[in-house]
């Protein structure tokens, strides 16, 4: 008996896109869920501080980043989580294709799904918080760069609290602090460019945290799935 | 202690060793599961795992299919560990464990095509491989709306579009009916037939000749 053995790694990433978007689309809550969080949490803000457009376009990039940022740790769980529970992450990582592959899969569906309708957002809720007219090319310039990041990163987290029961506090501490570095670049490009200042290099070390990332998150990722699923 | 599956060489005549576990030892939560089993598994085997609960049959299966490690030994794939040729053993693995796998939120033939797809086999047939797991008519159904039964018979579909010849399959017949238990017998014993093995644990008693299985014993240990 010979095996045959006819997908191409090509193949094989769009196959498990695929199947996680029309997952997505049948269940739209998760779609639903992370971007209402998003919009809910930005325009609580105005309510809250007072309609004054010089405190909210002040706080504005901070506001869009943190809401964006706590939106995307929500729906983290779903990367792996139920895949894990019902036995089909099992499979994944005992077909012939490297797990390096499934991984970058996973996770550009996760991004398409809960980073992308932020991205189409967010400069209409930066109205809402008056943001700098100066300020828009660099927020989306920065969540461009920086939600692949988050949904990467946060990747590490739960793949290595997939196996646990209750790892929601623990994926939390765990994906916070690398976190940070793209919310305090993200924040800082968008306030250099409210003051006509150029942000290349902010967004530089955003693009850089992101092909970063993008080359070595999966690697980490693939270990610890390995580790939580031994 | 695990003296019979010890040293138990299961050979067939002219057959060639497709999977041998070489000295495997498994520790849980302190516990020693078994130790140094030694054991060759060769193409027209079929091999039954036997054992109470908690004795370490699904360990021993997940340590065979490269999911779990053992604490010593190693598992070769055509005299070579599983461990330096994953892609390769992969390709002529075929595992199903005891979580089917099967996703609600899409159809069973979607869910089958997704399994199919994965690992290389032939789409194409989906639907009337889902004739042959009685799902016909299912076939448009959302998971989530079938039964656990139901969701074992999606999973267990995949054997019939194989081309792996090593089978693991831990309790396949779980929520089956005793005409699906059956049926999949018959294919057990085609597979083996066709020069593949089959490594399977189940309470129930098989119906095949005893000249046709090999039994693992594995005993309940307390240290």
């Amino acid at each position: 008996m010979t095996p045959e053995h006819n997908l191409s790694y090509k193949a094989a990433f769009n196959l498990i896109i695929k199947r996680d978007l029309t997952i997505a689309f049948r269940h739209r809550d998760d779609i639903i869920n992370p971007l209402l969080f998003f919009i809910i949490v930005v325009t609580l803000f105005p309510l809250g501080i007072g309609p004054e457009s010089t405190t909210l376009s002040r706080i504005a990039p901070g506001i869009i980043w943190v809401a964006a940022l706590l939106s995307t740790l929500l729906s983290l769980d779903r990367l792996f989580k139920s895949d894990h529970d019902d036995g089909s992450l099992e499979q994944m990582m005992l077909s012939p294709h490297p797990i390096f592959i499934l991984v970058i899969a996973k996770i550009t569906a996760h991004w398409l799904v809960t980073g992308l309708p932020l991205i189409f957002i967010a400069p209409l809720l930066a109205v809402l918080l008056h943001l700098n007219e100066n300020s828009y090319s660099a927020l989306m310039l920065t969540l461009l760069l920086g939600t692949p990041t988050l949904s990467l990163l946060g990747a590490i987290g739960v793949a290595l609290t997939v196996g646990i029961k209750k790892g929601g506090v623990l994926l939390s501490l765990l994906v916070l602090p690398l976190y940070i570095p793209v919310l305090i670049f993200a924040t800082s490009a968008i306030d250099t460019a409210a003051m006509n200042l150029p942000y290349s290099g902010q967004l530089a070390i955003i693009a850089a945290l992101f092909f970063g990332s993008l080359t070595l998150a999966p690697f980490a990722v693939s270990a610890a799935l390995k580790v939580s699923t031994n | 202690m695990t003296i019979l599956a010890n040293s138990l060489n299961i050979q067939s005549s002219n057959n060639q060793v497709l999977l041998s576990a070489n000295g495997l030892t498994c520790i849980r939560e302190d516990r020693v599961l078994f130790e140094a089993l030694n054991f060759s598994v060769f193409s027209g085997n079929i091999i039954q795992v036997e054992g109470p609960n908690g004795s370490g049959k699904t360990s021993l299966l997940r340590i065979l299919a490269g999911l779990s490690q053992p604490y010593d030994g190693t598992v070769l794939f055509r005299e070579q560990n599983i461990t330096e040729q994953s892609d390769e053993f992969h390709q002529n693995l075929l595992y199903i464990g005891h979580l089917p796998g099967v996703k609600g939120e899409i159809t069973a033939q979607e869910n089958l095509e997704f399994t199919l797809a994965l690992h290389g086999n032939d789409v194409s047939t989906a639907e009337e491989t889902l004739e042959k797991v009685n799902l016909l008519g299912f076939e448009n159904a959302l998971a989530s709306h079938l039964s656990a039964g139901q969701h074992r018979r999606i999973s267990l579909a995949r054997l019939w579009q194989s081309t792996a010849p090593i089978w693991i399959l831990d309790e396949p017949f779980t929520a089956i009916d005793k005409r699906g238990v059956e049926k999949l017998e018959q294919l057990f014993l085609a597979h083996a037939q066709r020069g593949g093995c089959v490594i399977l644990t189940t309470h129930q008693d098989l119906s095949f000749p005893e000249d046709k299985v090999k039994k693992i014993t594995l005993d309940y240990r307390f240290y």
